[in-house]
């Protein structure tokens, strides 16, 4: 993808243990490169922490970005580590505000490479309207990282409205999925060697904070609860709720978006896409009532067009969910054990 | 996706079910043999929906269930060697061995790669130079030729750095082990579509003759499993133990001829042990005398002991159609996916791991 | 056991020798190089079967189009059966 920002030029084309070692070099790798694109008046100060005030309640959440490949279809760890924050807050109910951002690079990581994922953040908070007040940058030795691995721990004030909470989940809720599912995780699984395959499949990777801040100006606490399905996909997540809440939830197969290039790739690796990573994508539980308003609301939303009801919650099989397959059976969809295998058989 | 979403039709999958509770007017005990149907019968809950009087028992043909624990520790011990890369599909990386699986050895350093396809391994042993790339060569009749043909472009391209440790497993010789038990209850049987579509049905004549049993050539998606166990209860309700043929679309009486001509240029049948079974004679494959440089057993003087199997676990009755896997008392419970104790759970094919994930009986106090 | 499924095959590249002949196949939108074998005769916009990166099979259009007249044969001939019955 073309650079909006051009790179600086650095005296240096990869970064070494110097670059982490507090010295003249990280000085020089934080004022040309991180502190120059992420400018505000909060970083600026370039003190130890950020001080500002907060009035409300607050959210705070925090996750670590390991990917293997950093660059991918749709996207690289960069956005991937501003976006999963954000939605974390938003799945909270709160509109981001802060996030802090970290880096542990391995040594040899291009300059090239670091920039490019730098810009990517850059965008990535611009579009969640987010800025990032401090960091840390850390450098070890080649062999102890995987090119790099960020952190990013944010704070959100919660939206007035907001009552999100599992305790709050009712027989006759309806569950709803905002898009098409296991996006993100085909597109990574299409680069990764041994099992590649071509396909014009982006991962999904996107800020749903603004779309979550409107359902919630019209829905309130009629949402009942938000979750994005990241790893260990849709399934997880329904298997997590489920267990809190001892109730029972109930898919209907033939309602679950998927995109078809998608379906094709779990067809051919054995794949789940119940069960497959999704990162631009929420899940949410709300009350039947204004569940085909919201809906609708949510199909115009850019994050939301192939958005759908997926299934109901009941009291029938506390704590497990259930799915009525296409042809009208009904199985188990259980905990996934450990990561999701490609499978000959 | 076309050839695949037709077959998964509710309309016809309804008719379908409508006629066999129409004709079924006795208790008959079914046996799919394949590993690929157990999973689609049970992930599309076609189970509940058959009537009660069928029983679906399923097969041994699930081949990552029935690789015995020492070679699993063979190829650990491979895995462990320097300069090695092996390479596996990923059903095999969660089974385990005597002490570990090939996904722990991977935990502590060694270099296991998952592979979609055994050509990428002979890529990969190219691009490789300084190490010896070894393909876990697990399968059945289906994935037996495309574990020759990588031996075969190996030699063609002059790759020596390459070799397979081969974990083949034949369905006739288990079929007629399983018909000869005298614990036998199967009454008709299932046969796998995909092995069919490379071997063809000749096998299957004589052992319906012999037996008196109803073989049905069956696909796996909902349509194909259904029609197939309609064919085989017009079958049974009419006395008759024919071969029929189901998976018409891609089977033919003669098979894949290629295929076949693939396999045997590079293996030769030799007995072979199956996990909760037993040995069975002329049962496996092996890589012959003429591209035995590509035989990692002989290749890496491979001398591995023997390993018991674990004597909690019950696959062998599982297997046999004898259990039901909630039946085993250790189900849901010391045996788990995440802490198995037999391979059966740890495959995604295996009855009881089929059964842990998508059937509401889940611990042996929910049994009927 | 033995994950296969049916993808379109959309292109095929010529090669010094048959072991090594392959083609691009699509699995609903997504392709794969894939070899061909196995199949000899199969042709652009061809369906084949497809297991471990390997085609090991064709479909047989007429035959696929057979299995979703099975039912109503069936049917035909309970009825035909039931005729003779009330006949008699």
């Amino acid at each position: 993808m073309e650079l909006q920002c051009p790179m600086p030029k650095f005296d240096f084309d990869v970064i070494t243990l110097g670059h982490g070692s507090g010295g003249l070099l990280t000085h020089k790798l934080l004022q040309s490169g991180v502190f120059d694109i992420f400018k505000n008046e909060l970083l600026n100060q370039q003190h130890d922490g950020a001080s500002f005030s907060l009035n409300g309640r607050v959210a705070f959440s925090t996750d670590s970005y390991v990917i293997t490949p950093a660059f991918f279809p749709g996207g690289n760890i960069g956005e991937l580590a501003i976006n999963g924050t954000v939605n974390d807050l938003a799945m909270c109910g709160a509109i981001p505000q802060y996030l802090s951002l970290s880096f542990i690079i391995e040594e040899g990581l291009t300059m090239k490479e670091f920039w490019e994922i730098l810009v990517h953040i850059k965008e990535a908070t611009q579009k969640a309207k987010i800025k990032i007040v401090t960091g840390d940058t850390k450098v070890v030795e080649k062999g102890k990282g995987d090119k790099i691995f960020i952190n990013t721990s944010g704070v959100g004030l919660i939206h007035p409205k907001a009552n999100i909470h599992h305790n709050n989940i009712r027989p006759g809720d309806k569950i709803i999925i905002s898009g098409n599912i296991a996006t993100h995780g085909i597109a990574i699984m299409s680069v990764r060697k041994g099992l590649e395959f071509e396909t014009t499949i982006e991962s999904d990777t996107t800020n749903l904070n603004h779309t979550i801040e409107k359902l919630l100006d019209r829905f309130g606490n009629d949402i009942k609860f938000l979750r994005d399905p990241t790893r260990g996909g849709v399934a997880s997540v329904l298997n997590e709720i489920a267990e809190l809440t001892s109730l029972g939830f109930e898919l209907d197969q033939k309602s679950i978006p998927v995109d078809e290039q998608v379906e094709g790739a779990c067809e051919m690796l054995g794949l789940d896409p119940l069960y497959v990573a999704n990162e631009g994508l929420f899940v949410a539980v709300v009350a039947k009532e204004i569940a085909d308003e919201l809906l609708s609301l949510l199909r115009y939303d850019e994050n939301g067009a192939t958005a759908a009801i997926i299934g109901e919650v009941n009291t029938e099989h506390p704590g497990k969910v259930l799915m009525k397959s296409r042809i009208g059976g009904r199985r188990v969809v259980n905990y996934l054990t450990g990561e999701q295998l490609p499978r000959i058989c | 996706m076309k050839y695949l979403s037709e077959y998964r039709d509710p309309e016809l999958v309804k008719q379908y079910l409508d006629q066999i509770h129409h004709i079924t007017t006795k208790p008959w005990k079914l046996m799919e043999i394949c590993g690929g149907q157990t999973h689609s019968l049970v992930k599309n809950g076609i189970l509940d929906m058959l009537p009660d009087k069928i029983t679906m028992i399923h097969g041994p043909g699930c081949p990552v269930c029935v690789t015995p624990v020492s070679i699993i520790d063979e190829a650990i011990y491979l895995a462990q060697q320097p300069h090695v890369i092996i390479c596996s599909f990923g059903d095999m990386l969660r089974v385990p061995g005597s002490k570990k699986s090939l996904l722990e050895v991977k935990a502590e350093g060694a270099d296991v790669r998952i592979l979609y396809s055994p050509l990428e391994a002979v890529k990969l042993a190219k691009e490789n130079p300084g190490k010896e790339v070894i393909f876990f060569a697990v399968g059945f009749e289906t994935t037996a030729p495309a574990n020759a043909l990588s031996i075969i472009q190996a030699d063609k391209s002059g790759v020596s750095n390459y070799s397979i440790l081969a974990s083949h497993v034949l369905v006739p010789p288990a079929m007629e082990a399983l018909l000869s038990d005298e614990e036998n209850q199967i009454d008709a049987f299932l046969a796998a579509g995909h092995v069919c579509t490379i071997m063809g049905m000749e096998e299957y004549y004589p052992i319906a003759e012999k037996y008196k049993t109803p073989i049905v050539v069956t696909g796996f998606e909902p349509v194909d499993l259904l029609q197939g166990i309609l064919m085989a209860l017009e079958q049974l309700e009419h006395g008759e133990y024919k071969v029929e043929n189901q998976y018409t679309r891609y089977v033919q009486r003669e098979g894949n001829r290629l295929a076949i001509e693939t396999m045997q240029e590079v293996f030769s049948v030799s007995d072979r042990m199956w996990r909760g079974i037993g040995t069975i004679p002329q049962s496996g494959f092996e890589v012959n005398h003429r591209y035995k440089h590509y035989n990692a057993r002989l290749k890496f003087k491979l001398d591995i002991p023997v390993a018991e199997e674990n004597k909690d676990c019950i696959s062998g009755d599982i297997m046999k159609g004898l259990k039901k896997p909630f039946q085993c008392p250790n189900f849901g419970t010391f045996c788990k996916p995440e802490h198995p104790l037999g391979a059966p759970m740890v495959s995604s094919e295996g009855a009881c791991a089929a059964y842990y994930h998508y059937s509401s009986v889940n611990t042996p106090e929910e049994t009927l | 056991m033995c994950l296969a499924i049916p993808g379109k095959l959309l292109s095929i590249s010529g090669q010094r020798d048959e072991t090594f002949r392959q083609g691009k196949v699509s699995f609903g939108g997504i392709t794969k190089e894939v070899n061909l074998s196995m199949v000899p005769d199969a042709q652009v916009g061809d369906y084949v079967l497809v297991h471990v990166g390997v085609a090991i099979g064709k479909v047989d259009q007429e035959e696929a189009r057979q299995t979703f007249e099975y039912l109503k044969m069936m049917g035909e001939v309970d009825e035909i059966v039931n005729n003779e019955k009330t006949d008699k």
